[in-house]
């Protein structure tokens, strides 16, 4: 019985694209189903009654939600190819350390350098280059943050980068110049297939963070 | 019994997030050692040196590597010591024990914290959310008497702390939230899971949980004025 997996997503979302690439990078074949956010649709309101949220992977029709907890699942389902964890204890401990911490500190820094102005939107500034000094601390010598291949930690983080232009256009700031490691480590992802392939358009990004701020009448 | 190695677990005994690392621990009968840590004003040095990202507790410390992160270390603990498995075998049952225990965290956790930390009718509001939270949470149990089914699994051992921190709240702001009439299955499964012996004898004492709870709440409301 061939599988049937949908990935209920919504194209600029980082999250979204953590699952694109880990399903690209296995050869899964699936049904991408882009949501309008503003008008949900039924699919997405029954698979993920709780959230309401993109992404959901949608295996035989069994819904999985949380773009980390997808991450495992893809990692455990289809675990002949690539595998995303490595097998060491300790260091699948590290990579989830790390991408917790990227979740709890990334995210909600990204939204306050993109929404917010004056003092709030300059601490943001200065708290996004300590965290991406942080992780190239992390990433150290390696070419990735999986060692010598694309790992856990990396899907988990390279979809950020789309929205880098992003931020660096409304903070009026150089992400690149502050973290050359971390730009040349975004670099070496995208020379990836299932990477590029996977990732949106910076300036797309942006085009739509404008029309957000128009939403949101943020100037 | 796999290999123990040096083990070494930071905590404080006020946490929840360190006793659910203590359970995991007990459950597997993993010996270890147990530092207490001088919160909230006095860290050690240890706990910096192994935790320098947060400064939190818990920290696991294994072989002298350290892992932080309560949930990183449940799942480091299941895949390390192999006896007693505390995650399923099916990747969808895996997926949904760790939803489940990320849901307790992210959204009964804070909400019943905004019970805590507010008054009059913010407050109201803040109980009629954290219901809402723990009603959810009640609907991950399907009518089971543990989210393991007949016996407890990860999502037990990573949620069970809801049950007694809702009481905890309960008894210091005189709100009620977790009720056997409107959830009588979330009701019957916090006080089964805290009634296993294993869960029970490491239980601090309730009277010293509540002192040091309304402590954290009176230093609160000073630090507001």
């Amino acid at each position: 019985m061939a599988d049937e997996v949908i990935l209920l997503d919504f194209w600029p979302s980082m999250f979204g694209m953590r699952c694109r690439i880990a399903l690209a990078a296995k050869g899964v074949k699936y049904e991408y189903k882009d949501e309008d956010l503003r008008n949900k649709s039924e699919l997405l309101l029954k698979m993920n009654p709780i959230h309401k949220k993109i992404p959901v992977l949608v295996h035989n029709g069994k819904p999985v939600c949380e773009s980390l907890v997808i991450l495992q699942y893809i990692d455990e389902t289809w675990s002949d190819k690539c595998p995303l964890l490595p097998s060491d204890p300790y260091q699948r401990a590290q990579a989830r350390f790390w991408v917790d911490y990227v979740d709890k500190k990334f995210y909600e820094l990204g939204r306050k350098v993109w929404s917010t102005k004056g003092e709030e939107q300059e601490t943001a500034k200065k708290e996004m280059i300590e965290s991406l000094k942080l992780l190239e601390g992390e990433l150290g010598d390696k070419p990735f943050f999986g060692g010598e291949k694309l790992g856990f930690l990396d899907v988990a983080i390279v979809p950020f980068s789309t929205w880098f232009y992003a931020y660096e256009m409304c903070g009026n700031f150089s992400l690149e110049a502050e973290c050359p490691k971390f730009m040349a480590w975004t670099k070496r992802c995208m020379e990836i297939e299932s990477v590029s392939k996977s990732l949106v358009d910076p300036h797309k990004v942006y085009g739509f963070v404008l029309q957000l701020k128009k939403a949101f009448g943020i100037e | 019994m796999a290999d123990g190695g040096e083990v070494k677990l930071l905590g404080f005994w006020g946490s929840p997030y360190a006793l659910r690392v203590i359970w995991a621990l007990k459950l597997k009968q993993v010996p270890y050692d147990y530092l207490e840590e001088d919160l909230p004003n006095n860290k050690s040095s240890l706990l910096l040196q192994y935790n320098p990202v947060h400064k939190k507790v818990p920290v696991l410390v294994h072989h002298g590597k350290p892992i932080a992160e309560s949930l990183v270390i449940l799942e480091y603990i299941d895949e390390t010591w192999k006896q007693s498995p505390l995650l399923p075998q099916d990747p969808s049952e895996r997926a949904r024990a760790r939803f489940w225990a990320k849901f307790a965290d992210e959204k009964c956790m804070p909400a019943m914290k905004a019970v805590f930390c507010s008054e009059g009718e913010e407050q109201q509001k803040a109980v009629l959310e954290a219901r809402e939270t723990l009603k959810t949470l009640e609907s991950g149990l399907e009518g089971k008497l543990f989210f393991g089914g007949e016996t407890i699994n990860f999502a037990d051992v990573a949620t069970g702390y809801i049950g007694f921190w809702a009481r905890i709240v309960e008894e210091i702001t005189g709100t009620s939230l977790i009720d056997a009439e409107s959830m009588p299955s979330l009701d019957a499964w916090s006080k089964r899971f805290l009634e296993l012996p294993i869960i029970k004898e490491c239980m601090p004492p309730w009277d010293k949980l509540i002192e040091l709870n309304s402590g954290f709440l009176k230093m609160y409301l000073a630090s507001l004025k």
